[in-house]
């Protein structure tokens, strides 16, 4: 055959794949909102689930959700920055700086079943603090970790070697030009990693099913007092997230309305995972633009 | 000009400031040492509890090994009958496993070559967008859409009953696509130019450029994005149990229904008794989840080490 043809034929096969995959994502999106939308109002947002009647929202749900994403990344920002340092300034090339990365790949690499039951076993069976939280939280640090230390290492390495250097010449330490002169620089580089890495916490399920678990207590969302069972801000409380929640209704649920529920669910977790992209997408610009050019 | 004297100087601020000290830099050192031991330690102990529960079944229940993985009769609740094989559950992993990478693997290279060779600009607008957009739909929803859609189209279109191997991986290749294809356009877009360029000068076309130069000197960087993919596949879990029907025997047919390793342990790790000999066969599969997953990082560590530019 011509190889002129052949050139053409293929440069079809490629177009072709490429609107596969945007037909696929507008497909997605357009099922999920259109049948999710319609569910979503104020109601379904603000009122308690049910579990055999219809009619439930999912208010303890989403603030489950917020509530482990916000403890989660307590935990782990401070530890997967610090970690990214680690790995950017200070490890020397070598057996041990070989070893931390393929600890990190492995973490990263964990499935999220295997992180749920690593969950399960030490912060719910050890401890015996049951279905929690914190359990939950944890579980997910372990997940995110990874992530973190590799967004902040990205970041640091993009700072140009200059101004470390410029730095360093001038006699300030190095821990002292990490805080004053990278880190101000790759800070956009981590919130943006950091935001982008929320939306996948928030979405995550296989490793909450068995270690915040599938329930959550009444809560008294007057109750401040994060030590009392009916305290919203409990963290020793089984607590059901957004996600957690789809896949129950499907697969476990009793409630009539299993569809519109999930239909609902559904549609804020993705306009969520939505919001935390293009919120990245546009901080992370916008504290670019007023750290390099402004002032 | 007078000095400011409210904002200090930048050599008061960086260099003769209190805390430009050896002490802070011992300290924040020892910071972040600490923090890379907490890595370390996390992984360890995530390898040192999982093998350990999950070598239960052999130690304490005395299981034999050997027909846990080959065996391919699933019945732990049968009393004195219990048997306890999980080869269906191997095989199903396996196949969902492969058959997703096989469809995803040409899609995600494809639109990768999209992306770097053909319309760059394009691709950077909207494609990239588009798959950053399809790896943040969490994998739920991914199952939901299986489950309410996918389910009943093959229901009535194929033999059946809609929950399958075939539905498994179909939402997996899905879900592992983005991955295929932003790594796979990483590598082919790391190639140096004058490979085009001297390919293009010779007379190739662009199409001959691509099979024979371009995708020979990403060949290894490819295979990496293929494994990484399969390896997402192979540890998702609910999302293949919503749609793959989660039955105990060898699929007979790609419409059959079926169960992997993810799904049978989602499914059945919170309603068994802890410590007990059904519990911990699922403690082994989960080890065995590990494993593997380990498994796929070392075949990623040794496709980064052919790589040729």
């Amino acid at each position: 055959m011509n190889s002129r043809i052949t050139d053409r034929i293929a440069t079809g096969v490629f177009y072709t794949i490429a609107a596969i995959m945007v037909a696929l994502l507008l497909y997605l999106f357009y099922f999920i909102l259109s049948n999710g939308l319609p569910q979503v109002t104020w109601d379904f947002l603000t009122s308690p689930s049910s579990s055999y009647q219809a009619g439930g929202g999912i208010r303890d749900q989403l603030f489950n959700s917020l509530y482990i994403l916000f403890i989660t990344m307590i935990i782990t920002v401070p530890l997967g920055v610090c970690g990214g340092i680690y790995m950017a300034e200070y490890a020397k090339p070598g057996k041990i700086t070989n070893f931390i990365r393929t600890c990190i790949e492995m973490l990263a690499s964990l499935p999220s079943i295997v992180v749920g039951l690593f969950g399960l076993l030490i912060f719910v069976n050890i401890t015996g603090w049951g279905y929690t939280i914190i359990g939950g939280a944890l579980a997910l640090t372990i997940f995110n970790i990874p992530v973190m230390v590799r967004v902040t290492e990205d970041a640091i390495r993009s700072v140009p070697k200059e101004q470390k250097e410029a730095s360093l010449a001038l006699g300030i330490t190095r821990w002292h030009t990490i805080k004053t002169v990278i880190l101000p620089y790759a800070f956009p580089g981590i919130l943006t990693g950091a935001i982008l890495a929320s939306g996948r916490v928030f979405g995550e399920a296989a490793a909450l099913l068995y270690t915040a678990g599938l329930s959550t207590p009444t809560l008294d969302y007057g109750n401040w007092n994060p030590f009392a069972e009916n305290s919203p801000l409990n963290i020793f409380r089984p607590a059901e997230t957004l996600a957690v929640h789809i896949w129950s209704v499907n697969t476990q649920g009793l409630i009539p309305d299993v569809r519109e529920v999930a239909n609902g669910a559904s549609a804020v977790l993705v306009i969520a995972v939505l919001v935390f992209n293009l919120l990245a997408r546009w901080l992370g610009s916008v504290i670019h633009k007023k750290l390099t050019a402004g002032k | 000009m007078a000095k400011a004297s409210v904002s200090p100087s930048a050599e008061e601020r960086l260099i003769l400031t209190k805390k430009n000290r050896r002490w802070d830099e011992v300290r924040g050192r020892s910071l972040v040492t600490i923090c890379a031991v907490i890595m370390i330690a996390a992984t360890i102990a995530v390898t040192v509890f999982l093998a350990q529960k999950g070598l239960q079944s052999f130690t304490v229940n005395n299981i034999n090994p050997i027909a846990y993985l080959t065996s391919a009769n699933w019945n732990p609740t049968g009393g004195e009958n219990a048997s306890f094989g999980i080869f269906p559950f191997i095989f199903g992993s396996l196949a969902v496993t492969f058959l997703s990478a096989l469809i995803a693997a040409p899609l995600g290279i494809g639109a990768a070559i999209f992306m770097s060779e053909i319309a760059p600009k394009f691709g950077k607008k909207v494609l990239q967008p588009v798959i950053e957009l399809l790896v943040g739909i969490p994998s739920v929803v991914y199952g939901f859409i299986g489950l309410v859609v996918l389910v009943p189209l093959l229901r009535d279109h194929f033999p059946g009953i809609g929950f399958s191997l075939f539905a498994g991986v179909i939402v997996l290749t899905v879900m592992i696509l983005p991955t295929v294809t932003t790594i796979a356009t990483d590598a082919m877009r790391s190639l140096p130019n004058s490979l085009r360029q001297g390919s293009l000068a010779l007379g190739a076309t662009r199409w001959q450029t691509i099979r024979k130069v371009l995708i020979p000197a990403a060949l290894p960087s490819l295979l990496t994005a293929i494994v990484l993919g399969m390896a997402r596949a192979f540890g998702e879990a609910l999302a293949v149990q919503m749609v793959i029907g989660n039955t105990r025997d060898i699929p007979g047919s790609i419409f059959d229904t079926a169960g992997t390793l993810t799904t049978i342990v989602t499914l059945n790790i919170g309603h068994t008794t802890y410590g007990s000999i059904e519990n911990n066969t699922l403690w082994s599969m989960g080890l065995i989840l590990l494993i593997i997953s380990f498994l796929f990082i070392f075949v990623v560590r040794y496709l980064s080490g052919r790589r040729k530019i």
